[in-house]
């Protein structure tokens, strides 16, 4: 049987104008993409898991797409990402971490030379579970005004033998970013921190 | 519209390719189209619910046309649609009906173009993070046995007291593996909205 069978892809688009407070002249994109896969390791331990991370690689290359086009913008305008995973009942925490290198490798192929450590999460879960995916800059991870986190989930997934592999992007800061720190635009953006 | 005044919209495609273990092909597609309004009767009794229903032809538009632009489709290529609202503990019920039944339909109806069909619907008062099952129907038969569905609608951080959430969903395809019989779209008419 195939490492990869999809059962499910899902986008989300957030477009936010406001949070009480003045509208933005350009409102923030929040975007999420979000494959439930099954689990090639569901009810046993495995010891070598490191072919499904290399089976993941177009997997994420393709849900990095289409979450851009689903988000509608450039990828030059995109400023912030995360990622993130929810592992069914019948797998481990370790299926879930099989995601850090495809899920980062697809998004810095499609953005560029990206410099920061894409911030992510993991857990188990049934059916409905939500997952707040931490998004930081993507050129410096130490940028106040992009810290952020994105809830992401679906009704049906994960069941026991399945894996959700979730992406998320967004074009900017907080929409109403005011507390301080280090600011985008003084980033020098050489190590990935500031 | 200078009663509408929106936080967030936000725009999820659902695509499913595998239900127990079988392709589908080709894949069910579910677009859910939300907005985050303010509710201009929060904390209020207002007698004459004119501005929402006002707002909710605006939306039935608005959402209408970003779930079948999220979809990539043609309008005349929607299948089924359905509509719900969750207000905020500020406001009453009597506003999601407001917003959804009077005058909604019609700039949804262009959307997709036609509807025949009645757009089931769904409604309550909820708190932050509360979801609602938005009831799916055939857009020009409501008695499409395949099509009959729905969607969860959900947003962590709405509806706050004075915010009410409205979601329309528009689809281009059933079910993913219908086979439980009844009316099936190659035998539908679809003059009468039912059949």
């Amino acid at each position: 049987m195939d490492l990869i069978e999809i059962r499910k892809i899902v986008t989300c688009r957030e477009e936010i104008f406001h949070e009480g407070g003045p509208p933005a002249a350009v409102p923030l994109i929040r975007g999420a993409v979000a494959a439930v896969l099954r689990n090639p390791y569901a009810g046993r331990y495995e010891p070598d898991i490191m072919p499904m991370m290399k089976a993941l690689e177009p997997v994420g290359l393709d849900m990095a797409r289409r979450l851009i086009a689903a988000m509608g913008v450039e990828p030059a305008r995109i400023q912030g990402y995360g990622k993130g995973a929810i592992v069914g009942a019948a797998g481990e925490l370790e299926h879930g971490a099989l995601w850090h290198v495809p899920g980062g490798y697809a998004m810095r192929a499609l953005l560029g030379d990206a410099k920061a450590i894409v911030p992510s999460t993991k857990k188990l879960g049934g059916p409905g579970t939500r997952l707040d995916v931490p998004v930081t800059h993507i050129n410096a991870s130490y940028v106040r005004s992009h810290f952020d986190a994105m809830e992401v989930g679906l009704a049906d997934g994960p069941k026991a033998n399945e894996l959700v592999y979730i992406l998320v992007m967004t074009t900017g800061s907080r929409i109403h970013a005011r507390v301080g720190g280090l600011n985008a635009a003084e980033i020098v953006g050489k190590d990935g921190l500031r | 519209m200078n009663d509408l005044k929106i936080r967030k919209l936000v725009v999820t495609v659902e695509e499913t390719h595998r239900e127990q273990g079988r392709p589908v092909q080709p894949a069910t597609r579910k677009a859910l189209a939300i907005a985050v309004i303010e509710n201009p009767f929060a904390g209020r009794f207002v007698e004459d619910l004119e501005p929402l229903i006002a707002i909710g032809e605006a939306l039935g538009g608005l959402l209408g046309d970003r779930a079948v632009a999220a979809l990539g489709i043609r309008p005349g290529e929607a299948e089924s649609y359905g509509k719900a609202a969750i207000v905020g503990e500020a406001g009453e019920l009597e506003h999601a009906a407001a917003l959804l039944h009077p005058r909604m339909g019609k700039p949804l109806r262009v959307a997709v173009e036609k509807g025949a069909a009645l757009v089931p619907s769904a409604k309550k008062m909820g708190g932050i993070g509360t979801p609602i099952d938005v009831p799916l129907g055939h857009k020009d038969a409501a008695f499409v046995r395949s099509h009959f569905d729905a969607i969860e609608a959900r947003l962590a951080d709405a509806p706050r007291a004075n915010e009410i959430l409205v979601a329309i969903v528009v689809t281009d395809s059933g079910r993913p593996l219908p086979r439980v019989g009844g009316l099936t779209t190659a035998e539908m008419e679809g003059k009468d909205g039912l059949r």
